[in-house]
């Protein structure tokens, strides 16, 4: 019986393995905000005879978190999607191996954050406070400038952040505080911030959709955390053509929080050489101008076009606020607690 | 002599043991299927995710003090909340269950559709008509001639107990209102001719009766409220965190698993209390009744009190559930850029170019979801989920109705799934099938057998109720007339079983349509549903977003309203109407 039952075995063996070669498979893994353009991956299936099976994770933590707990037998051979505020926990945990794409000597050093190489910057967008333009028209208030501007008593109520405990755009802007006026200053800041009528709420999709008086629904408050990304966004989602974003970003110094998003080929891969194909992939022009309409983050390629929508309604900040990876990891739960006892209590 | 003495207690012995085997063995049948199931998919990969996290580290003071403070404000919302939903659920089943009236099929459907919305889109319709710049405050700062909205509707206690009551009354309604429907009223007409006054027969002959399933009822709601998560997140806002919503910030924005799960731990714990309570109360009050059919219990509003209590509960009801959700819709044809000001051309208008966007790939995307395949693949799921739920709740539902020793044991176990922390048990399968033999996670049939899990408790309360009211002497009489045990039990069972699995399937297909949670770790873009689709476009700015995502939700509902119609209408052919 049991011969029988190991020729049998073996039989099936021969079966897969003389079954005749389709596309090697190659699977990244993604948060879930992953986009990209059909022709795009295509191109690189077809170039590389290889199938791409993207695997959507959950948010940057959650997908982190999978990658993390599955790394004894991974699930993919690239994970795509670590950012700065998550970059020296993704590297503590020891489950990316080193490569470094002979591109990466192209991308400017400030985004280059992993010396041993072992995390590939990708893109980079910054979450700043998005501004009602017509509301500060209508009201002849002047446009913050700085951080210290919102505590004037005219912005009194006027502006909507997320928790940092459960949003990143949150988070964000909590580091972008903590980068501009130190530990513990920063807690100066944000208690005279919720006197000054502070609202906060717990997500992104809360803040922008039912707070914010600029977006479609035309909440009460005239400034939200938002991205640098999203008044171009507010053009080509608009609902009838405009000539005009109705909404800008104030980009003063430190009034944004740079991040920068990281692709990483996960240690224990079958599928290595591959899996440095696509890592070369993502930094190429082809995708790189790819990014900013699927996902709306910018390219850290610097030879990559920008849409148009994004050369005109995309404001980069000169001096965007920006924390060592390894102090955010190290400080990031202490940080959220004092801020939630400062602000919420 | 001896012998045949001997003989004839070895044959005794014979007929005792195979008794016993044939009895092990249906119960064990019984149970093979439902307990290896949650085994496999809840305690397994609950078990694991909790000794790999949990260190004993994590027991200080503070995060003791954390812990009993979030149980703490749990116990408190989820009381507060079951107590309001049984308050408007329990008229709610009355009318349903006593009074014929126009529309009620259709309002009837209607009140369970809020169950399979995603928060988020609940959150947009409250938002609509009570947020600060809702429907309701507009109204009153016009009339009043208010600078600031005069109601602060999300961010209070208000805003989670009113949610919890929208997505939880169904349950009330169904689970209690079948069981109304099927109450002896000839009972209570004996009483009352003996000269029982209207308190007395509700106190001694309804009430008794309806213990069962207003228990049920009762834990099925109180553990929705204390596992809950987006209605704590989205409408409740940074105030307030229930375990669940602490576990998630623990596990997943702070990578504090040894917290999390100390969180999650205290969870189940707690559901383990709350189960075991249940069945021990609900033991005591089995009773057996001649179930009797619907339409001698149904009939129209006749003196003037009736007709004030259809019309006016129909009309709260029709407020309550439809008001919310009609906002959705309504956003989903209409353009509102004009109010931006700049854009003065533009007027508030209908538009249906929401819909028809959501038929472009605008951008190439090699994620856009086409509609008709998030529509299907909810469809699917949700169809799976039924047949699924459906053939492990039986059995089990069947065993737990005639209950021994191994029953006592087992049935708080069964209630456990709805207590257990999603995100803690999404960590959980991901360690647990992600590889060889359980190399699950690339599976598209994870999904429907997650849904299962949630809609298993949900099957079995709904099942038991209707299996333990089947009385066993009509089944003696079907047999004593010559009726084959199969025959018996399609002529006695079967009837009052079909009403009980309608509603569970009603269960099983809303919990699959609208769950997110549990699943969002979970799912593969091959397979997007309508949730997912929903989430989508609101992670975006933008109009077009916005009103595509409206219109997808809009979609959800009619889809949900039409299987919900579907699946209460399915009759079997001769069978007479229950």
């Amino acid at each position: 019986m049991k011969k029988i039952l190991t020729l049998f075995t073996s039989f099936i063996f021969l079966l897969v393995a003389c079954a005749p070669k389709g596309p090697v498979e190659l699977t990244v893994m993604t948060h879930d905000s992953f986009a990209i353009s059909e022709e795009v991956v295509a191109a690189f299936e077809g170039a590389n005879n290889v199938k791409v099976t993207f695997l959507a994770s959950g948010d940057t933590g959650a997908a982190l978190n999978k990658a993390i707990l599955t790394k004894d037998a991974p699930l993919a051979d690239v994970f795509y999607g670590v950012d700065n505020t998550f970059l020296s926990r993704a590297l503590g945990a020891d489950i990316f191996e080193p490569y470094q794409p002979s591109a990466l000597a192209n991308v400017p050093t400030a985004f280059r954050l992993d010396p041993e190489n072992r995390m590939t910057p990708v893109d980079y967008g910054d979450v700043c406070i998005n501004y009602d333009k017509t509301y500060f028209a209508e009201n002849n208030l002047p446009i913050p400038v700085s951080l210290e501007d919102l505590l004037k008593s005219e912005y009194n109520g006027l502006l909507v952040v997320e928790n940092p405990a459960t949003s990143s755009p949150g988070l964000a802007f909590l580091l972008a505080t903590v980068a501009h006026f130190g530990d513990p200053g920063y807690l100066d800041f944000w208690t005279a911030l919720r006197d000054n009528g502070l609202v906060v709420v717990n997500d992104w999709e809360t803040a922008y959709y039912a707070n914010f008086s600029a977006s479609s629904g035309q909440g009460p408050q005239p400034m939200v955390v938002s991205y640098g990304s999203s008044p171009p966004a507010e053009v080509i989602f608009a609902e009838t053509p405009l000539d005009d974003a109705p909404t800008a970003s104030i980009i003063g110094p430190d009034t944004c929080f740079r991040q920068i998003e990281f692709v990483g080929i996960l240690k224990g891969t079958q599928n290595r050489a591959l899996a440095e194909k696509f890592v070369d992939f993502m930094l190429s022009k082809d995708f790189q101008e790819d990014l900013p309409m699927q996902m709306f983050v910018f390219p850290v390629n610097p030879d990559a076009a920008l849409p148009d929508e994004f050369v005109q309604y995309a404001q980069i900040p000169d001096q965007p606020a920006q924390l060592d990876p390894a102090d955010i990891t190290a400080n990031r739960e202490k940080w959220i607690q004092t801020w939630t006892e400062t602000v919420l209590r | 002599m001896l012998l045949y003495t001997n003989h004839k207690d070895t044959e005794t012995r014979r007929i005792f043991l195979r008794a016993f085997a044939s009895w092990l063995s249906s119960r064990l049948l019984l149970w093979l299927l439902p307990l290896g199931f949650i085994g496999l998919f809840f305690f397994y990969p609950l078990g694991r995710i909790l000794t790999y996290s949990f260190d004993t580290s994590v027991l200080t003071a503070e995060n003791l003090h954390l812990t009993s403070n979030v149980l703490l404000f749990t116990f408190y919302q989820a009381s507060l909340s079951t107590l309001l939903t049984l308050l408007l659920g329990l008229p709610a089943a009355y009318l349903f269950a006593r009074f014929e009236f126009p529309g009620k099929t259709l309002l009837r459907a209607l009140t369970a559709v809020p169950f399979m919305l995603p928060t988020v889109v609940v959150a947009a319709g409250f938002n609509a008509l009570l947020g600060p710049r809702g429907w309701f405050n507009l109204g009153l700062m016009s009339i009043f001639g208010l600078e600031n909205p005069p109601l602060q509707f999300v961010g209070t206690l208000g805003a989670i107990l009113m949610a919890h009551v929208f997505y939880n009354t169904t349950i009330v309604i169904r689970v209690v209102g079948n069981a109304l429907l099927q109450l002896d009223t000839r009972l209570m007409n004996a009483a009352r001719t003996l000269g029982a006054d209207n308190r007395r027969v509700w106190w001694h002959i309804t009430l008794p009766l309806l213990r069962p399933s207003l228990l049920a009822a009762g834990i099925l709601v109180f553990l929705f409220d204390f596992t809950s998560f987006g209605v704590i997140l989205l409408l409740g806002g940074p105030g307030f965190a229930t375990l669940e919503v602490e576990t998630y910030i623990q596990a997943l924005q702070m990578l504090n698993l040894p917290l999390a799960s100390l969180l999650s731990a205290v969870q189940l714990l707690c559901t383990l209390a709350f189960s075991v309570l249940y069945t021990r109360v609900v033991a005591k009050t089995r009773i057996q009744v001649s179930p009797r059919p619907a339409q001698y219990n149904l009939r129209r509003a006749q003196k003037w009190g009736e007709k004030i209590f259809v019309i006016g509960m129909g009309s709260l009801l029709i407020l309550f559930f439809i008001l919310p959700m009609l906002a959705l819709p309504l956003r989903s044809v209409s353009r509102l850029e004009a109010a931006r000001g700049e854009r003065a051309d533009v007027q508030y208008g209908l538009t249906g170019d929401y819909y028809s966007e959501l038929f472009v790939n605008r951008r190439g995307s090699l994620f856009y979801v086409p509609p008709i395949r998030a529509a299907l693949n909810s469809l699917g799921y949700a169809g799976l989920t039924v047949l699924f739920s459906l053939l492990m709740g039986f059995p089990a539902a069947s065993a737990l109705a005639r209950p021994g020793k191994l029953e006592h044991w087992l049935d708080p176990l069964l209630i456990l799934p709805l207590g257990a922390s999603a995100v803690t048990l999404g960590l959980g399968f991901i360690i647990s099938f992600n590889q060889p033999p359980l190399r699950l996670l690339a599976s598209p049939w994870l999904i429907p057998l997650a849904h299962t899990m949630v809609a298993l408790p949900f099957v079995i309360r709904t099942l038991q109720p209707a299996l333990t009211s089947i009385p066993e002497r009509l089944r003696d009489a079907a047999s004593s007339l010559g009726a084959s045990p199969f025959r018996a039990w399609l002529a006695v069972d079967w009837p009052i079983i079909w009403r009980a699995s309608l509603a569970a399937a009603t269960f099983a297909f809303t919990v699959s349509l609208g769950e997110f949670g549990a699943t969002a770790l979970l799912t593969r873009p091959e397979y997007p549903t309508i949730p997912i689709a929903i989430y989508r476009f609101l992670s975006q700015p933008g109009g077009l977003n916005y009103g595509q995502a409206m219109a997808m939700a809009t979609i959800l509902m009619t889809l949900a309203t039409i299987g919900i119609l579907m699946i209460e209408r399915l009759r079997l052919p001769g069978t007479r109407e229950f």
